[in-house]
């Protein structure tokens, strides 16, 4: 035992102890993570859930600690149910329109680019994620303002009807273009559309070229090859991608505030009853409603596979 | 789905590709033209002017300069918290198979994958009942619970990459644990570390939802510009603080890219 009587010094010792107990190292390893996550985070969920069997009390304005289920029961009165049914509509909206706008985009990098070409794309998809979601949120507002670049281009189009013609439109429409469920819609879009391209590339980088060429020799149409091969194949990028900009969406509120819209998101309602009215149990509730959705999604995306193309 | 000689993409896909392209980046260009307006309160296209004086006033704009100082320091610490857990809880999964393995990747991923609000709102939860008041410290444990997945997933897939017979060879060779360690395994790792530990400090710089609930009245530059938002005078020093923000995350960002690259080209 040469070997050993060489090591004399502390750090060898822990580390003879690590070799012969390996779950002693495990646990040193795991340990400030679990804490961390397991404890703070965890446990700041379950306050928040606490909390949301606490009330605020009207009179004196403080919360009362006594357990009630009258602060979830309150999502139940009608303009807060709006609020809850028409973040999940947006959410939804918002990610069936990201998954559109990305397929041709990742299709080309995963099939037609050549390395190089792939290596730029990549950063050009991922540069917009890193600089600031503020600014991006920001330039909205500037592109879509009355006297802004929109209507400049479409008058030069003469397609100012349009505009007009899509406002006056029901549920979309709004005073001005701004305030409209649509430019929300339009910018939420672009805000979260790279979440959605990375992992439906990574899904398209992984469909054997092989599947395609059989198809075709098969005499499947392009169209029938894309629906049977091709889409199934991208679901869990899909997935993947519908995460984040489903998550992202649900509990934005920066965006609706910026563009002035009168119509409360969950996220803005949140904001308003813990800044301004001082309801905190109120907006552990909505939050709540947020977590529970978003859990339930990762938990049935996790059997498709979807976690292994984030 | 590899690329073949001879194999070229139709019209139709190129051009919507390449829209795609234009419409992530027209808009980014256009926060940057604005900063040059000479109106005070308007986005008229196009700007009846251009000058370079809201650099001048957001320069010399002091509040502007404390909301940069936190949000770096809050950055800062977020980035050393989420590099040693991170890379700690990397080691653990990769190096071990246990039990509970998937719910470590699981818990690790949910406070990015949960919305923001739920993050935000359950640490203040957790933070009024147990009597912290919101600080500088508040904000950097806020931060990096979600900060901590990016050195995670940088740290793992560099871990993946490194060929198992380096540690047992350098065992072999005779060498501790430790001296494998500070030899061996961290040279390695140490890109996956740098890029990992620039993308969580640019997510920190850059996030707003989770920072609005555990901040109390202190501002980070992105509440800086957010408030600024509602001012409609000087409306172009938004802007030039929207460029000072863009300015720094680009290049680091983009280095943190490049040096991971090789662990996307390794993938399947």
């Amino acid at each position: 035992m040469q070997v050993t009587a060489r090591r004399r010094g502390p750090a060898a010792r822990i580390s003879a102890v690590f070799h012969q107990h390996p779950w002693s190292k495990l646990t040193l390893l795991l340990l400030p993570g679990l804490l961390w996550l397991g404890v703070i985070y965890l446990g700041s969920l379950v306050s928040m859930l606490v909390y949301g069997f606490w009330s605020l009390e009207e009179f004196t304005g403080l919360i009362a600690r006594d357990f009630t289920l009258g602060t979830y029961g309150k999502l139940l009165e009608p303009a807060h149910r709006d609020i809850i049914i028409r973040t999940f509509v947006m959410a939804a909206a918002v990610s069936a329109a990201c998954a559109v706008l990305a397929f041709p985009l990742a299709y080309y990098m995963a099939r037609y680019a050549t390395s190089r070409m792939k290596t730029v794309l990549y950063l050009v998809v991922i540069m917009p994620l890193w600089s600031s979601y503020l600014v991006r949120a920001l330039a909205w507002r500037q592109i879509l303002t009355n006297e802004g670049i929109m209507n400049w281009g479409l008058e030069r189009l003469g397609l100012e009807g349009v505009v007009r013609a899509i406002l006056q439109t029901p549920i979309i429409g709004g005073p001005s273009v701004i305030q409209s469920y649509l430019a929300l819609f339009i910018a939420f879009v672009y805000l979260w559309l790279p979440f959605m391209i990375l992992p439906v590339e990574a899904a398209l980088e992984r469909v054997p070229r092989s599947y395609l060429e059989a198809s075709s020799d098969l005499g499947a149409r392009p169209w029938l090859t894309f629906r049977r091969i091709v889409l199934p194949l991208a679901k869990p990028g899909l997935i993947a991608g519908s995460i984040f900009t489903f998550s992202l969406t649900l509990g934005d509120f920066i965006l609706p505030s910026i563009f002035g819209q009168s119509q409360l998101f969950l996220g803005q309602e949140v904001f308003l009853q813990v800044g301004v009215i001082g309801n905190t149990p109120l907006a552990a509730a909505f939050t709540f409603v947020a977590m529970i959705i978003m859990v339930g999604y990762l938990l049935v995306s996790r059997r498709t596979g979807a976690f292994e193309t984030l | 789905m590899a690329r073949r000689t001879g194999d070229r993409a139709g019209v139709g896909l190129r051009l919507a590709a390449f829209g795609v392209v234009a419409f992530l980046y027209v808009p980014l260009a256009i926060i940057i033209l604005y900063a040059f307006n000479t109106q005070s309160a308007l986005f008229t296209f196009p700007p009846p002017g251009l000058t370079t004086r809201w650099f001048e006033v957001a320069l010399s704009d002091r509040t502007l300069w404390a909301a940069l100082r936190l949000s770096v320091t809050v950055a800062a610490i977020a980035t050393l918290i989420a590099l040693v857990i991170g890379s700690l809880l990397a080691a653990a999964v990769y190096r071990t198979r246990f039990f509970g393995r998937e719910a470590i990747s699981f818990l690790v991923l949910l406070p990015i994958a949960l919305p923001g609000i739920v993050t935000g709102i359950a640490l203040r939860s957790s933070f009024a009942i147990a009597g912290v008041p919101f600080s500088t410290w508040t904000l950097a444990v806020a931060h990096a619970t979600f900060c901590i997945v990016i050195v995670y997933n940088n740290v793992v897939a560099r871990f993946r990459r490194m060929s198992p017979n380096l540690t047992e060879a350098s065992a072999d060779l005779g060498a501790t644990g430790w001296q494998t360690f500070r030899h061996v395994v961290l040279p390695n790792l140490a890109t996956a570390l740098l890029a990992g530990g620039i993308l969580a400090f640019a997510l920190s710089f850059d996030e707003i939802v989770v920072t609005t609930f555990t901040a109390g009245n202190q501002r980070t530059l992105p509440i800086w510009i957010f408030e600024r938002l509602f001012r409609p005078r000087q409306r172009p020093v938004t802007n030039v603080a929207a460029i000072l923000v863009i300015v720094m995350t680009f290049v680091p960002v983009l280095i943190a890219q490049l040096l991971t690259r090789e662990e996307r080209q390794a993938g399947p």
